[in-house]
């Protein structure tokens, strides 16, 4: 499909596309629609909505002067990676370590969440999870050969480990004598 | 009730929830009738987005029956059949005055720099998502749209983000007629970018993606002249000689965090994390676009950083235009262009599945398996 040496010509006639042109505005300039600024400057006095009662906690942008009208309830902070998302809004969204401790914070959670299946007896269907039996169904050979991958990566790591401790071991022992 | 439910990156499962209630006077419930995965989706889906916490249900892109509405809402009523704007809006802040639906002020405790975005980690507000058989939709007198009794609901709930993101993406790219536009991504966003710049008055468009089925769709589609970049060796020279060697006038980036094409911006960004995601379909923009050209940028990066030839932005004058797509802003167009028949959103979907499925549809989707374009779960029952 891909033709490289095709030259710069207009391969497709404008004309021919339906309902070409009908939203071409001079007027759509790049500052658009930043221009619809409103008489009285920039005021924060808007006609607040009600206030919703969070009900959960929910950690707030220290960027933010309060509270917004509605907040989302969904999966409220908990266990470590709720303490370290805590620690996080102690930053701003300027500060890299805010995007970083949350990053973490999530991986954390991660290894909760198997924790939590388990504890209430569910062990997960990790394979299921991941939509292996789609990617077994139409990429049977690339499911293949990245487990052969897998198996091979994890392969090395036995074989080069065993290794590695008897090296730290001989090394330990040289020092001891 | 049964729901999407993240249980770490590349694990998504369907599980049993409590339903959702009405927690403020404008809320609804609605019970799905169709919701989409996104590209964006993806994003979460890869672990890309910091705060997304296991238990969450994602989906951003749905349209449903109202169940309920909160007593502060008129304007709907029970039984009612809506399509609900990806974003979650007030109506009545500094930004939503301004028709920036997609920044509202008054919606997103946990950032400033994002609007709320139903299902779409803390970082956008920590709503519950679509991907379910029913949702919360606050401000539900704001977002929601009746649908027309003419439009299909496979084209209504097309119109929750994919296609005002890629009207948006052309809008911004300020396209004068006859303009030179490249389309940087043969995702269903690109697609509808590239199908947008003709209405613009575009004179010429070309799509670029590294997966042949998609630009064998964007070719037919749109239509535009497409290439495959692992069949370019170098991107701003190519766009360069197919532009008598000026420059597009506008380049759009509608990939975001997850494009590959880049050894280093795939290990840096995407592997290691130390960048907001993989920036080169920006990099190519900003290096493809002539001098005091336009780059519009919709695909999604993550809040930290990423790696951009920043200082061409400077020499060469580009005016730089991006945001979230302001949906309620543009519908109205929309659903006319819609009608008109200019636009023909459900040709996109290509794969129809029902929630407990949910596992499957993420994978073919990341995979791009099976010629995938866009898959949309029906979790009431197709």
């Amino acid at each position: 499909m891909t033709d490289l040496a095709r030259p710069p010509a207009r391969a497709i006639d404008p004309a021919t596309v339906p309902g070409w042109g009908v939203d071409a505005d001079r007027r759509n300039d790049p500052t658009y629609p930043m221009r619809h600024r409103e008489e009285g400057g920039r005021p924060m006095d808007w006609e607040r909505p009600p206030l919703q009662d969070p009900q959960v906690e929910v950690l707030c942008s220290i960027e933010h002067n309060r509270l917004p009208a509605v907040v989302g309830t969904s999966t409220p902070p908990r266990g470590l990676s709720g303490a370290i998302r805590r620690a996080a809004f102690a930053y701003s969204e300027s500060d890299w370590r805010h995007w970083l401790m949350l990053l973490g914070a999530d991986r954390v959670n991660m290894v909760e969440g198997l924790a939590e299946d388990l504890a209430r007896g569910h062990i997960p269907d990790i394979p299921g999870e991941m939509g292996l039996r789609a990617e077994w169904r139409h990429n049977r050979t690339g499911l293949v050969r990245k487990a052969a991958v897998a198996v091979a990566v994890v392969s090395v790591a036995a074989l080069l480990w065993p290794r590695a401790e008897r090296g730290r071991s001989r090394h330990a022992r040289r020092l001891h004598h | 009730m049964l729901a999407a439910d993240y249980r770490g990156p590349y694990r998504v499962r369907a599980a049993q929830k409590p339903e959702p209630v009405i927690l403020h006077p404008r809320d609804a419930i609605v019970r799905v009738t169709r919701s989409c995965i996104c590209g964006s989706d993806l994003h979460l889906y890869h672990g890309l987005m910091p705060d997304t916490r296991i238990g969450m249900t994602f989906g951003h892109e749905f349209c449903g029956i109202v169940e309920e509405v909160g007593p502060a809402v008129e304007n709907l009523r029970p039984g009612d059949h809506v399509l609900v704007p990806f974003n979650i809006a007030c109506g009545q802040c500094h930004f939503c005055r301004q028709g920036l639906f997609g920044n509202c002020h008054e919606s997103n405790a946990q950032a400033t720099a994002v609007g709320a975005i139903f299902g779409y980690s803390h970082t956008a507000g920590g709503y519950d998502g679509g991907q379910a058989q029913y949702v919360r939709v606050p401000y539900a007198d704001v977002g929601p749209t009746l649908i027309p009794d003419w439009m299909d609901p496979d084209d209504a709930v097309l119109l929750t983000d994919v296609v005002p993101t890629g009207y948006q993406a052309a809008e911004m790219g300020g396209i004068q007629t006859g303009d030179t536009v490249v389309v940087f991504g043969a995702g269903p966003v690109g697609i509808m970018a590239a199908r947008c710049a003709w209405l613009f008055g575009a004179g010429r468009v070309i799509v670029i993606d590294e997966i042949e089925y998609r630009l064998d769709f964007a070719r037919r589609y749109c239509p535009a002249e497409v290439y495959n970049f692992r069949e370019i060796d170098d991107m701003a020279v190519f766009i360069k000689k197919q532009t008598d060697s000026l420059g597009a006038d506008v380049c759009i980036d509608a990939v975001g965090g997850d494009a590959t094409g880049n050894a280093l911006h795939t290990l840096f960004g995407v592997k290691l994390k130390l960048e907001a995601g993989s920036a080169i379909p920006l990099h190519w923009a900003i290096n493809s676009v002539k001098k005091g050209g336009i780059v519009s940028i919709v695909g999604v990066y993550g809040p930290t950083g990423n790696m951009v030839p920043i200082g061409n932005v400077l020499n060469k004058g580009i005016t730089v235009r991006a945001n979230q797509a302001s949906v309620k802003r543009l519908l109205p167009r929309l659903i006319e262009h819609v009608r008109e028949g200019r636009i023909d959103p459900k040709a996109l979907i290509t794969h129809r599945m029902s929630l407990e499925d949910v596992s499957d549809g993420y994978r073919i989707f990341s995979g791009k398996l099976d010629d995938c374009i866009k898959p949309v779960l029906y979790p009431n029952g197709i």
